[in-house]
């Protein structure tokens, strides 16, 4: 591994307190953080000097009346109220702090989803149309951007501080973070998810563009295929067309328009075929047979990386039931003639 | 009380006094010479894990990679994790102090099983030892999480002896809970009703029940990831629908419990030195004892806010984060009534009482940035950074090994029969809160800058706060040397302590020190309530 | 707990007391509650393990069901009413012991060793079957699955092997007490000490029936 500072922006030395707030989220949370930091401060002094006050005022070398202590009842209630000081204390906390998490897991409708898969030591990043970087994410300003979160291997975890963000790739999953970018620049990009000999160097940076310079950059980019080209190649490379595409209907589902619809199962039942889904139903085949279907589909786990699957589920996605005209009735069993070799060809 | 006379005798017949060879210590039963073993071996893994922390803080002075290898990094913060979670701050308190004192606290001969207990120390040690070699030949880097798939899968170091290790360990907890508990409900003298146990009993008990129900979850666990690696059983292999996920909430199910294991003796020890040094009785003893009890409980419903970023459920996640803050309230009211204990008391700035305050204090910033950690949103961006490196330490080192060492302090008289040096204890103890604090304040700043924990490189604007952090290393380092070198030198030359140097109420100074073999000439009764320094007046103590 | 109905001293709580203990009776009362204590813990242990495997029996719902239907129910039935027949020889060692009669206790405790050890051999012939069908995936060994779901059967096997080699592994450590506590009955030097070394090891035995009954119907019963 040679070293990649270069993927790292430079900042100004010296001692600073708060990272850049550079995202919608940071603000507000900075905000959250000043306010808890001086509640917790104020609690802080109020121990040490009602300890340094005491000690003084009835250190043992000092004359002080102390016999009266406060009767049980009396220590009592105050306990009591202590106690319910903190509790209305705290319980603002969380729901302040809640309230803002909500809001950050929720998030708004996104504008583009950018694919992000981890493998030790590097981010592996799939624009929507096409582009591909490594270590470096360019996104344009005041867009809400979605990252689709995975892992080629262990946990990592995609972190950039001036965002305040920070989500786990986990191997197996899809996770969604979300960001709007506030200003241009560049930002570090972190694995903050302990990963193996190299974590320290899984870093990266993000290029935040106005929108024009950002279309600029893509236009700069040359050559290069959408991830639903690529899923179509994909697709046909790997074998998948020969069953799910054609004259072949019989032996397994034509895959039109089957992203986000729900799908019966030859067990009974139906399940969601959202990422999730396909990207099982691509590893573990068996896992939901689709009713009407032999289990014959072979296992392509150990064959395919992670980005290849994520073109796939892309090309999957960018097909419209419609086009199967057909069969359009049936979303799941259709057969996929003419139209559906189309298909393959353009998306 | 009248003034200690320190003109008392040394007794003639006491617990150290049956013989030096090593058989009289490898195969005793008593329970105050366990309490030695144990405080034998947990000094030796805690320097070990100490000199780990130094290196780790050398190579963080400058933010490139330049005096271990990437490799050799990792492998010291697990060793660093890995030595001083589980070989000294779990078994710290309760297996030296708690040894040595339980059964003298509660007027008990010994506790109920004492070969079960010296079996226990057996268990630990060899296990730990084992550890400790493959550490040193083989290697482990996964970090004291064992976060899968990484070390099941991924790594190619030791995990399989490492996870043995620690599996063997736990047993040793367990065998020691139950022989607390078995003790604490079983042996009490006449008159020693639960309501009038000293609070360390109390937080020993409640240490032992976390041991109890959360340290198989966690063998279970470790047990799974070693057939992983031995048989290739996979069952936290993403390949085969195994979730990783799911090992972070067994494990966290034990470590979260885990971390009250590592604080709830400290707060034992803390509630002993205050009173004892105030002159009073302790503030709200029953409401003390509720927080104890609460704190273990709740202890167990919080688990989950180490994976707010994990991808557990939106629902999930605001549970835990309200359990979490929740479970700040019984620490909030303990840390109040330690204050209050002060109040009207005829305060004693000894050694033990320094380390007290030190505690209090540490103690606070901890668990208040405990509270920030558990606003959701917040640990969305300083989760796995240097703030949460910070925040732990404040509880485990500022909490748990302040009180250690304060307890250590105030027992030492009773363990030994010898008082240590006045002036070099007081000169440790300020060391130890001045040079934590400079160590692990700026690890606040840099983990809200961003820094994550673990990294071996960093950029070089994080380089200030580092070495200030690893400057506080040092000083902290001679405030734990410190005491190595008084204390022993005491053994020797120290002056005899008499029964009861402090003053201090509590069947553990009512014998001689050193005590006799079966602690007590005879039984005693118990017919007050702990913590009657004010004896002339007639208030309750609830 | 059934003692001290009779009006004399029941056996156990006869001899002298070790030397922490005031009283018999505080001796014994820290012994049984230790021993409860232990099995809780132990509880614990195959409940993190039961946790994980309900979690992903309900993930994973079909191919787990399907996979148990590869168990072999017979013997695993078979295995279930041994092992609670022991815990029937056990009980009665425990009443022959505490009745001061050596020769029904050694013979009970022979009795129930000789079932345990049966289960034993029973287990270890499933798992050969197994391993001849090819159903062990353990140490790289291979492994082919005739259902629909293999992933999720190798994981199921996984649980299985994992739950029945812990529960076995108990057995032989069960086994092992038993053992030694027979051959001091054989002697029958101290009959109280052996009276209660009786009454605890039979608590773990029990202990050892109720786990198998949970792992029986974790991975036998919840088939298609």
């Amino acid at each position: 591994m040679s070293a990649q500072k270069g993927y790292l922006p430079d900042t100004e030395e010296g001692l600073r307190f708060f990272p850049e707030q550079a995202s919608t989220f940071a603000g507000d949370l900075d905000f959250l953080f000043i306010g808890l930091v001086a509640v917790c401060a104020v609690m802080t002094l109020l121990v040490f000097g009602l300890i340094v006050a005491f000690t003084y005022r009835y250190h043992a070398s000092r004359q002080k009346p102390r016999e009266a202590l406060p009767s049980a009842r009396t220590s009592h209630r105050i306990e009591l109220s202590v106690l319910g000081a903190m509790f209305v204390i705290f319980m603002g906390l969380f729901a302040w702090s809640t309230h803002l998490y909500l809001d950050l897991y929720r998030g708004p409708e996104a504008a583009m989803t950018i694919n992000v898969v981890g493998k030790q030591w590097m981010w592996k990043v799939q624009h929507p149309d096409g582009v591909r970087e490594i270590n470096t994410l360019h996104v344009p300003v005041g867009e809400t951007i979605e990252l689709r979160l995975t892992s080629e291997d262990v946990i990592h975890s995609f972190y950039i501080p001036d965002y305040r963000i920070k989500h786990d790739a986990v191997p197996g999953t899809y996770r969604k973070l979300w960001f709007e970018a506030t200003k241009p620049g560049q930002y570090r990009l972190f694995c903050a998810e302990y990963c193996g000999s190299y974590h320290s160097r899984m870093r990266g940076k993000i290029i935040a563009l106005d929108p024009a310079d950002y279309q600029r950059w893509l236009d700069d980019q040359g050559e290069r295929e959408t991830p639903e080209v690529r899923g179509a190649s994909l697709f046909r490379s790997y074998g998948c067309s020969g069953c799910h595409l054609g004259s072949s209907n019989v032996r397994a589902p034509s895959l039109a328009g089957v992203y986000g619809r729900p799908v019966p199962l030859a067990s009974g039942g139906t399940v969601m075929a959202d990422e999730a889904y396909l990207r099982d139903s691509i590893l573990q085949p068996q896992k939901h047979v689709v009713a009407g279907f032999s289990p014959i589909m072979p296992s392509y786990s150990g064959q395919i990386d992670e980005g290849e699957i994520l073109s796939i589920i892309a090309y999957l996605q960018s097909l419209e039931p419609e086009d199967q005209a057909l069969n359009p009735s049936d979303t799941t069993r259709g057969s996929a003639m003419p139209e559906g070799t189309a298909q393959g060809e353009s998306p | 009380m009248s003034t200690p006379s320190l003109e008392q005798r040394w007794p003639r017949d006491h617990y150290l006094s049956g013989g030096f060879r090593l058989r009289d210590w490898l195969l005793t039963t008593d329970h105050k010479r366990i309490g030695w073993l144990y405080f034998a071996s947990i000094t030796f893994f805690f320097f070990i894990g100490g000199i780990a922390a130094l290196l780790i803080r050398l190579e963080l002075i400058t933010p490139g990679g330049d005096l271990l290898s990437p490799d050799t990094y990792n492998q010291m913060f697990s060793m660093h994790g890995i030595i001083m979670v589980w070989f000294f701050l779990i078994p710290s308190i309760p297996n030296t102090l708690g040894n040595f004192l339980i059964p003298m606290m509660i007027g008990a001969r010994d506790l109920a099983f004492p070969k079960l207990n010296l079996l226990s120390w057996h268990v630990y040690t060899i296990g730990a030892l084992f550890v400790v070699l493959t550490v040193l030949l083989g290697a482990v880097d996964t970090g004291w999480t064992f976060y899968t798939p990484y070390s099941t899968l991924f790594t190619e170091t030791a995990v399989l002896a490492a996870a043995t290790g620690v599996f063997v360990v736990g047993f040793s907890s367990i065998l020691t809970g139950i022989n607390f508990m078995v003790t604490l409900h079983k042996m009490r003298a006449p008159g020693m009703s639960w309501m009038r146990l000293p609070l360390f009993a109390w937080a020993t008990y409640a240490t032992s029940l976390i041991m109890i129900l959360a340290t198989p979850v966690l063998s279970i666990t470790l047990l799974l990831i070693a057939v992983e690696r031995l048989f290739g059983i996979g069952i936290f292999d993403p390949a085969l629908g195994g979730d990783p996920i799911l090992f972070q909430h067994l494990f966290w199910f034990y470590s979260h419990p885990a971390v009250y294991i590592m604080i709830l003796p400290g707060m034992g020890v803390v509630s002993e030195l205050i009173t004892c040094f105030a002159r009073n009785s302790v503030f709200g003893y029953k409401s003390m004892v509720i927080s104890i009890m609460a704190i273990a409980l709740f202890g167990f419903l919080v688990w989950g806010h180490h994976m707010f970023v994990a991808g557990q459920s939106m629902y999930a996640g605001v549970m835990f984060s309200l359990f979490s803050f929740l479970v700040a309230l019984p620490s909030a009211i303990k840390t109040f009534n330690w204050t209050a204990t002060l109040y009207r008391g005829r305060i004693l700035l000894t050694a033990p009482m320094l380390y007290a305050f030190s505690f209090i204090g540490l103690f606070t910033i901890g668990g208040l940035t405990g509270i920030i950690l558990a606003a959701m949103a917040i640990d969305v961006h300083v989760h796995d950074t240097y703030f949460v490196v910070a925040h732990f330490h404040y509880i485990m080192v500022g909490g748990m090994v302040t009180a250690y060492l304060g307890g250590v302090h105030f027992w030492w008289p009773k363990m030994t029969g010898r008082m240590f040096s006045e002036l070099w204890s007081k000169v440790a103890a300020l060391a130890l809160f001045i040079g934590f604090n400079l160590t692990f304040f700026p690890q606040f700043i840099l983990g809200y800058l961003g820094m994550p924990r673990r990294y071996h490189e960093y950029p070089a604007d994080f380089q200030l706060l580092n070495v200030m952090s690893s400057l506080g290393a040092g000083a902290l380092a001679i405030g734990y040397l410190l005491p190595l070198v008084y204390l022993t030198w005491s053994l020797f030359r120290g002056k005899p302590a008499g029964a009861n140097p402090w003053g201090a109420t509590g069947l553990e100074w009512q014998t001689s020190s050193p005590p006799p073999k079966h602690n007590f000439v005879q039984i005693p009764r118990v017919s007050e309530p702990p913590y009657a320094y004010r004896n002339q007046d007639q208030e309750t103590t609830g | 707990m059934p003692t001290a109905t009779k009006t004399r001293k029941p056996l156990g709580d006869q001899g002298p007391v070790a030397e922490q203990f005031e009283t018999m009776g505080q001796q014994r009362d820290a012994n049984r509650l230790g021993m409860w204590m232990f099995l809780g813990t132990e509880l614990l242990l195959f409940g993190g393990l039961f946790g994980a495997f309900v979690t992903y029996r309900v993930i994973h719902a079909e191919g787990f069901a399907e996979a148990a239907g590869h168990l072999d129910l017979t013997l695993g039935a078979l295995n279930t009413a041994l092992l609670l027949t022991s815990g029937l020889t056990m009980a009665l060692t425990e009443q022959m012991s505490r009745a001061a009669r050596p020769k029904a206790t050694f013979w009970l405790l022979v009795a129930t060793i000789a079932i345990g050890a049966l289960f034993i051999v029973i287990k270890g012939h499933e798992w050969y079957k197994e391993y001849q069908e090819q159903l062990m995936p353990v140490l790289g060994l291979p492994f082919s699955y005739p259902g629909e779901q293999p992933e999720q059967a190798e994981l199921f096997f996984n649980f299985y092997f994992v739950m029945t080699g812990l529960h076995a592994l108990h057995m032989l450590v069960g086994l092992g007490v038993l053992g030694v506590i027979a051959t001091v009955a054989w002697r029958w030097r101290n009959p109280p000490r052996i009276a209660r070394q009786v009454q605890i090891s039979g608590l773990y035995w029990a202990f050892v029936d109720v786990i198998w009954v949970i792992v029986f119907s974790l991975l036998y019963l919840s088939r298609v």
